[in-house]
């Protein structure tokens, strides 16, 4: 296990204890003004201090308090000697203000430069914002809580952000170099000949042998479960021996505010002993449900409420799902305890199940990228004919993902709790085997399926078309790839103001890709009905496919794109453009070819000073 | 036919390669535009002959998807330079474990030659790694060399790597000692200790053998056609 500190310079404690989120302040003694700035500060990692970008001189940056109908006005100061940048993650606002360099005319803020960014306050709920420039989000990030206007539905009388992260000691840019070098530079869980031989005594030699051809012959590896180790894992900037604690009193309804705001880690997350009860996800909340456990994908937000009726401590545990590590925090009556650390899981292996799509997913290059009509036969889609993969079609098994348009609300999330439950009974493997498994027989994992928006979304229309989103990529090379093509090489994708589209994610690789849309939310097609719930993130699993619908209620360029860092970084993007009301009136086609937005080509115009309007 | 070479190796450098699409009204900043870089460099020593020192690089620079690609191999003998050659190539990227490859090879020992190379680099089922080149002498010669290799972790870090080379020629090069026909075959198991992913000393037994026309000619003149070397050296990645 491996041990890390970070050590944070004094005077940002007062920031860090913002972002510890000790809300004793009352929200009305904040206004919507803040002043970050981007600067290099040392940072104690693994024993190492190296320099890492942050934002007021910690990592995270403070946590920002808004409330719902007032304006921001957030000033951005680059003290860094590289260009940074800063997106208001889940907010909704002007396109030029969302904070992707390249879209919308914002490019970016140049070293020495400050940018202002201006926005009124629609919305409420648990964000955070972070860079969006090259591999920044890492270390350049920070916790958003916006108050409703109107009294919460569920009230607590504690509130904390549980910011989950993930730091390297590594430059993060030479992260990315060591993995185009070598995809399987970090990864030190290979299966060995010694593996091949324990697996040749459980399972019978030619088992064990059929199961390394079929990998082979695919060229994957099932231990591929994350792409970089060496990772400490955090909350609100402490590794685990740091224990952050948030107080709590016995009976005392305590509101967690859990973000993953890691770059490459997916998190399960369980306070043992304790139900969480969900009542909001990214922002937005849906009705109470209680669980034990919740796996979140990167970006994702869950505000749970726990009420304990004991004492505790209580550790909150959030294990990263390649086993390589945990972020820890403690819930405890006072200062200084510490809860039990609960034992780690066994790292699972994909199963060769798990693989359903992935497998057509490379033979699936030349495959002549079918366009979805929804309804139609694409079960076939990522299956066994027409794309010329060399037989072999008998080893997974197609899920039936595709029967229809329910097909595919979210059922993934469920097959993870029955594979939980068939995986760790009594006698259960000293590996996990499947992307679902490892959780404890009977215990509830938050599943898509079980988010019921508390209001239902005003607009109930059938989709107007359907986008397929194919999550591709080639882990040879370490290309990650939207519809086979790398951020920049696609055409944008286009939308008329009003449009309600779906988005078919389908995933044909063999990692699980976090998809976020800026500027907008989307609901998430998981059986809700009318109270689909509205997320900005969801996870798509390996070899799996998630629907989501949105109505293009705001017009700009929005980035859509994999939230793993690198995954990003290698070309896991494309654009989702909301044309304006008038040009769609004046009948652009929605793969139309040019349209006046106010949207600069000139490399230059964002770095200006004081950006803001 | 030297300037010929030469032409065609620059028009390969000069050929513009996929077009980027238009990105409409975005700009694509930050993303995609890096160059990359694998190079690994292995140097061993082997006790025969007054002290075998052999080297061999291979490497890339570039995108995911051109890259231009750097080879060199070559052996010294009691002190000479027995073998040396260097390739350089330009790759274009046409499947996804597949690279397509066309530049020059020069060689300094034993004798001056120059040829162009045309081959394919990639992943073959089953994790074999896979180079197959063709090079054309200024004089007109075809030969063909075919190298497979296979990572096998023992553990985490110490890695079994077998690996082989056939080589093909279209004629009789007589003044290099070579029939027509299969010439030569090289196959070995490297095991190496992976300190880190960029640095790993190794052990590697090589067994090499004259084969058809060739053998025929290399035992006419008392030459060995059959050698067995076990080296020690380090492998490097830059």
């Amino acid at each position: 296990m491996m041990k890390t500190r970070i050590r944070i310079p004094l005077p940002t404690l007062a920031s860090l204890a913002l972002a510890g989120g000790l809300v004793a302040v009352p929200y009305a003694a904040f206004a919507g003004n803040y002043d970050l700035t981007v600067a290099k500060a040392k940072v104690e990692i693994d024993g190492r201090t190296v320099e890492k970008l942050t934002v007021n001189g910690s990592v995270p940056g403070p946590t920002l308090r808004l409330r719902e109908g007032e304006k921001a006005t957030i000033t951005v100061a680059n003290e860094a000697d590289e260009p940074t940048s800063m997106h208001w993650h889940g907010i909704l606002l002007p396109g030029i203000m969302d904070g992707a360099p390249g879209f919308n005319g914002f490019m970016g803020i140049a070293p020495g430069a400050s940018y202002t960014y201006t926005f009124d306050i629609r919305q409420s709920g648990t964000y955070w914002y972070h860079s969006h420039t090259g591999t920044q989000d890492q270390s350049v990030l920070g916790a958003i809580v916006i108050e409703p206007a109107a009294p919460p539905p569920f009230p607590a009388e504690r509130d904390y952000v549980v910011l989950l992260g993930d730091i390297t000691p590594e430059n993060s840019d030479h992260v990315l170099r060591n993995l185009k070098a070598d995809p399987g530079y970090y990864n030190y869980n290979k299966r060995t000949l010694r593996d091949f031989f324990g697996d040749a005594r459980e399972q019978g030699f030619g088992a064990a042998l059929r199961d390394r051809l079929d990998w082979g012959e695919m060229r994957m590896d099932p231990t591929d479960l994350a792409d970089v180790t060496g990772y400490a894992f955090l909350v609100n900037g402490k590794q685990p021996a740091e224990n952050e604690t948030f107080i709590f009193r016995k009976g005392e309804r305590t509101r967690l505010r859990l973000i993953n705001g890691s770059a490459m880690t997916l998190f399960d997350v369980r306070i043992p002993g304790l139900k969480m009860k969900v009542v909001a996800a990214d922002g937005n909340d849906v009705e109470p449900v209680s669980v034990d456990e919740i796996r979140m994908g990167v970006a994702e937000r869950y505000d749970v409420i726990v009420e304990p009726d004991g004492e505790g401590p209580y550790t909150i545990f959030a294990e990263s799902i390649d086993r390589a590590g945990y972020a820890r925090a403690t819930l405890a009556a006072n200062e200084g305890a510490e809860g039990p650390i609960p034992e780690r899981r066994p790292r699972a292996l994909l199963a060769m199940d798990d693989m359903g799509a992935a497998h057509g997913g490379h033979a699936g290059y030349d495959m002549d990228g079918a366009k979805d009509e929804h309804g139609g036969a694409r079960d076939d889609h990522g299956g066994h004919e027409g794309h010329g993969h060399e037989g072999h079609g008998d080893v997974h098994q197609m899920d039936d993902r595709h029967d229809g348009h329910d097909g595919h609300d979210g059922h993934h999330m469920h097959e993870m709790q029955h594979d939980g439950a068939a995986h760790e009974s009594p006698s259960a493997p000293a590996r996990a085997v499947g992307w679902a498994s490892g959780f404890p027989e009977g215990s509830k994992v938050l599943a898509y399926e079980d988010l019921r928006a508390r209001a239902a979304p005003g607009d109930n229309r059938p989709p107007d078309r359907s986008i397929e989103m194919r999550l591709t990529g080639n882990m040879e090379r370490y290309v990650w790839t939207l519809n086979d093509k790398r951020f920049g090489e696609a055409a944008p994708i286009r939308v008329r103001y009003g449009e309600r589209v779906r988005i078919d994610f389908v995933n044909e690789t063999m990692m699980a890709h976090p998809m976020h849309l800026h500027g907008m939310f989307f609901e998430l097609e998981n059986g809700a009905g009318a109270h689909r719930p509205l997320k900005d993130t969801v996870i798509v699993p390996p070899g799996k496919s998630v629907s989501v619908i949105l109505t293009a209620r705001e017009v700009g360029a929005w980035p859509l794109h994999c939230h793993l860092l690198y995954h990003m970084a290698s070309g896991m993007m494309t654009a989702f453009v909301v044309e304006p009301p008038d040009a769609a009136e004046a009948g652009i086609t929605p793969d139309g070819a040019s349209l006046p937005l106010a949207i600069s080509h000139d490399g230059h115009g964002g770095h200006a000073g004081h950006g803001g309007m | 036919m030297r300037k010929m070479l030469l032409a065609a190796l620059l028009g390969s450098f000069a050929f513009p390669g996929t077009g980027r699409a238009e990105p409409g009204d975005v700009v694509a900043m930050d993303h995609g535009a890096e160059i990359f870089r694998r190079i690994v460099v292995e140097a061993d020593y082997a006790a025969r002959d007054g002290g075998q020192w052999r080297w061999h690089v291979d490497g890339w620079i570039g995108g995911d998807s051109e890259r231009v690609w750097i080879r060199s191999e070559g052996k010294i003998e009691d002190g000479r330079a027995e073998e040396a050659e260097l390739q350089l190539l330009y790759g274009w990227n046409v499947h996804p474990f597949w690279d397509v490859l066309l530049g020059v090879r020069q060689d300094f020992e034993p004798r001056g030659e120059t040829y162009l190379a045309a081959g394919v680099t990639g992943l073959a089922p089953y994790f074999f790694e896979t180079d197959a080149t063709a090079f054309l002498s200024t004089e007109g010669d075809l030969s063909l060399r075919l190298e497979q290799s296979l990572d096998i972790p023992v553990t985490q870090k110490l890695i079994a790597e077998p690996h082989v080379e056939l080589n093909a020629f279209a004629q009789d090069v007589p003044e290099r000692g070579i029939g027509a026909g299969f010439s030569g075959v090289a196959a070995g198991l490297q095991l190496r200790y992976e300190i880190t992913r960029r640095f790993a000393p190794y052990a590697d037994l090589v067994w090499e053998r004259a084969l058809g026309e060739t053998a025929s000619i290399a035992r006419g003149r008392g030459e060995d056609v059959e050698v067995t070397t076990l080296r020690f050296g380090v492998r490097a990645m830059f």
